[in-house]
């Protein structure tokens, strides 16, 4: 059984729960960047909470998925710690990869994360490779690559879901068209009406859903789930949604302007879905503005944490490379760097 | 002890490098449930250099599976379904297709266990054909392995004799690390003694005397391995030659190298690959770090000159490297 399924009042709950918590945390990150915390590059999810909370409601706790390089949102709703995130991307020993991935490369294998990933189009092999496993070992799971619309122009795309169509491999393809490709609009690199036509050259179900409605992409996720449960393949589900921020933070985003973010912004995912349980009578504002502060707290806590938690230490670069060892790595290793010897030789 | 020494004390069986390396993958087949064989054209057809031959009606078309023509699909497929709990054995049919799926083998093959601070393993084997000979042209001729031997996160091995390529490809598919394994096209018809017991395996890393000598050390790959043989017994009276198969080539047995060329004082690296950055300068710059004051005389190189491998006989013949080349370079510091 799922940890909640959007079928429910407390389902739901949860899914606003955790589209704020993806709200919360990328809007905090953003700040840590900011303030020069955080290294490296990130990409925040903000906008676009209701695609990764909808698959993954629908989704069983062990379902693979494999993300993009715009993946806090899709380890949220996942049910990854937020803590161990955050210290993640603050480079810390003990965020999700030990400090060696970073924002782009969270994962957690065994809680079915398979990566966030710096290459666009190249998540949907890797499900591709999920459920592969799943069907060769007959396990009661699927495969969900996410994949947003600048992916969909990629070769390797095409090439997993045509692999995963012909075996009738249990996996779901979902494309997040946030409208723009890095700095692109979709329009100017894709000349489908829908991005999920392509589904035609498979000869599976491709359909387009309101990515700003996580009932809604629950639902198609739902129906693609029961579809590669049965055997049937793979479905190529678009969710239209939208990327309130620039592709990557600091990003000027000379490309769009501030009206078209505020049109969609009227449709903002977490007012819309709030509004709709309130309308319902399944939640009060007294009672919204509680969860808001009690998910304010979590991410604080999880600052916290990431804040106050070790650095790895240097000679931990060597280290994971392998499974079993191999002896160069610690013949190159084996002077410290701060010794000012060269890496490698050993003249003797 | 020498490959032929370890050899003696086993049952073995004579048979070609293609019959040795089918031999592994039935053995390993049969051996773990979670073992697949996949790629184009390697079930009912038989792989299209016949290696994996009847394993499709043994087995059938889950475990040797044929794939679409797609590397980069198939390759990434298969890194993914190595992180999540079985073990797929890849055919890339020619070596020089690599460059298809580089994206799925450098970004995310070699690099997820790291990235994701060894919480995962990645126990794939991709087995690939290398080398000229055939007039198969450039595009079907490439000696690639450097790039895999070279790239962080990756093992690569190249078997020289039916034994080591029976060896290191159930090692290869036992590792839980990822691991090449690059045949010579060339040596498949190769025959020679290869242990029978379903447990016997080339440990990665771990290089093998094929041939003892007290003059020039020759560290040979692949195909070289032979016709550094060949020429070692030509040479026998004149220049005492020994000739070292390194297995192989990431991680690389220095120790066995480095020892060797302390007992000779003359080293040659033989390896089909092209000459500039590769192999040969990693065997040379190990020996020169670990026994520079042993040498007495300068290295010496024998490979493909950097070219393609082209088509016409003549113009193959001329770059391929061959024993003659070794017997060259041995005179020139013997």
């Amino acid at each position: 059984m799922a940890d909640y399924t959007i079928d429910t009042a407390d389902g739901r709950l949860e899914a606003l729960r955790r589209m704020l918590t993806i709200r919360e945390f990328d809007t905090t990150a953003g700040e840590y960047f900011a303030d020069g915390e955080i290294p490296g590059f990130v990409h925040l999810y903000i906008g676009e909470e209701a695609v990764g909370v909808g698959a993954c409601a629908a989704l069983e706790p062990d379902d693979y998925i494999a993300s993009t390089h715009r993946g806090h949102g899709h380890c949220i709703a996942k049910g990854l710690d937020p803590k161990l995130m955050m210290a993640e991307l603050f480079g810390k020993a003990d965020g999700y990869c030990n400090g060696k991935g970073g924002s782009m490369h969270i994962a957690d294998v065994d809680a079915g994360m398979l990566g966030a990933n710096g290459i666009v189009g190249a998540g949907p092999p890797m499900a591709t490779g999920a459920a592969l496993t799943i069907d060769y070992q007959d396990r009661d799971q699927v495969a969900l690559g996410f994949l947003g619309d600048g992916a969909v122009a990629q070769g390797q795309v095409h090439e997993a879901i045509n692999l995963a169509s012909t075996w009738d491999l249990p996996a779901i393809f979902l494309v997040e068209n946030n409208q723009y490709g890095e700095a692109t609009p979709v329009d100017k690199q894709h000349n489908a009406d829908n991005l999920s036509d392509t589904a035609q050259a498979y000869d599976i179900p491709g359909i387009t859903v309101d990515g700003m409605d996580v009932t809604a992409v629950a639902e198609a996720v739902e129906e693609a789930r029961k579809r590669a449960r049965a055997g049937d393949g793979p479905t190529l589900i678009e969710a239209e949604t939208y990327r309130y921020r620039g592709h990557y933070e600091g990003d000027e985003q000379p490309y769009r302007d501030e009206a078209e973010i505020e049109r969609w912004k009227q449709r903002d995912a977490i007012e819309s879905f709030k509004k709709r349980l309130v309308d319902r009578g399944e939640l009060t504002e007294d009672e919204f503005e509680e969860l808001r502060a009690d998910v304010e707290a979590t991410i604080a806590d999880a600052v916290d944490y990431a804040q106050e938690a070790d650095l790895p230490a240097p000679e931990e670069a060597y280290d994971d490379m392998f499974g079993e060892s191999v002896p160069e790595i610690e013949q190159f290793a084996a002077r410290p760097r701060t010794d000012g010897g060269n890496r490698g030789g050993d003249s003797r | 002890m020498t490959a032929q020494a370890s050899l003696d004390q086993e049952q073995t069986e004579t048979m070609t490098v293609r019959e040795a390396i089918r031999l592994a993958l039935r053995e390993e087949l049969r051996r773990d449930e979670d073992v697949y064989v996949m790629g184009e054209d390697v079930g009912l057809f038989g792989g299209v250099l016949e290696v994996t031959g009847d394993l499709f009606e043994e087995f059938g078309e889950e475990r040797v599976r044929d794939t679409p023509i797609a590397e980069a699909g198939f390759m990434g497929a298969a890194t993914g379904a190595a992180a999540t709990g079985t073990r797929p054995v890849v055919e890339l049919m020619f070596s020089d297709f690599m460059g298809v799926s580089m994206e799925q083998i450098m970004n995310q093959m070699a690099k997820m266990r790291y990235m994701f601070g060894g919480k995962t393993e990645m126990p794939v084997t991709v087995r690939t054909t290398e080398g000229g000979g055939m007039g198969a042209a450039s595009q079907h001729s490439g000696t690639v392995h450097a790039w895999i031997a070279h790239f962080p996160g990756l093992k690569a091995v190249a078997p020289g004799t039916p034994a080591s390529a029976k060896g290191l490809t159930k090692a290869a598919i036992r590792s839980n690390d990822p691991v090449f394994v690059f045949e010579n096209k060339m040596i498949y018809e190769r025959s020679g003694e290869v242990p029978t017991d379903p447990d016997f395996t080339v440990p990665i890393g771990e290089a093998a005397i094929e041939r003892e000598g007290e003059d020039v050390t020759v560290v040979a790959t692949q195909r070289l391995v032979g016709e550094s043989l060949e020429t070692a017994e030509s040479l026998a009276g004149d220049v005492d030659v020994e000739v070292i198969d390194p297995r192989s080539l990431y991680p690389l047995d220095t120790d066995t190298i480095v020892e060797s060329v302390q007992k000779t004082g003359r080293l040659v690296v033989a390896d089909e690959s092209p000459l500039s950055y590769g192999i040969h300068a990693e065997v040379a710059t190990r020996t020169m770090e670990n026994a520079f004051f042993s040498l007495d005389a300068p290295i010496q190189r024998v490979g493909t000159p950097d070219t393609h491998m082209p088509f016409s006989p003549p113009l193959e013949q001329e770059v391929l490297p061959n024993g003659e080349d070794v017997r060259e370079a041995v005179e020139r510091i013997a």
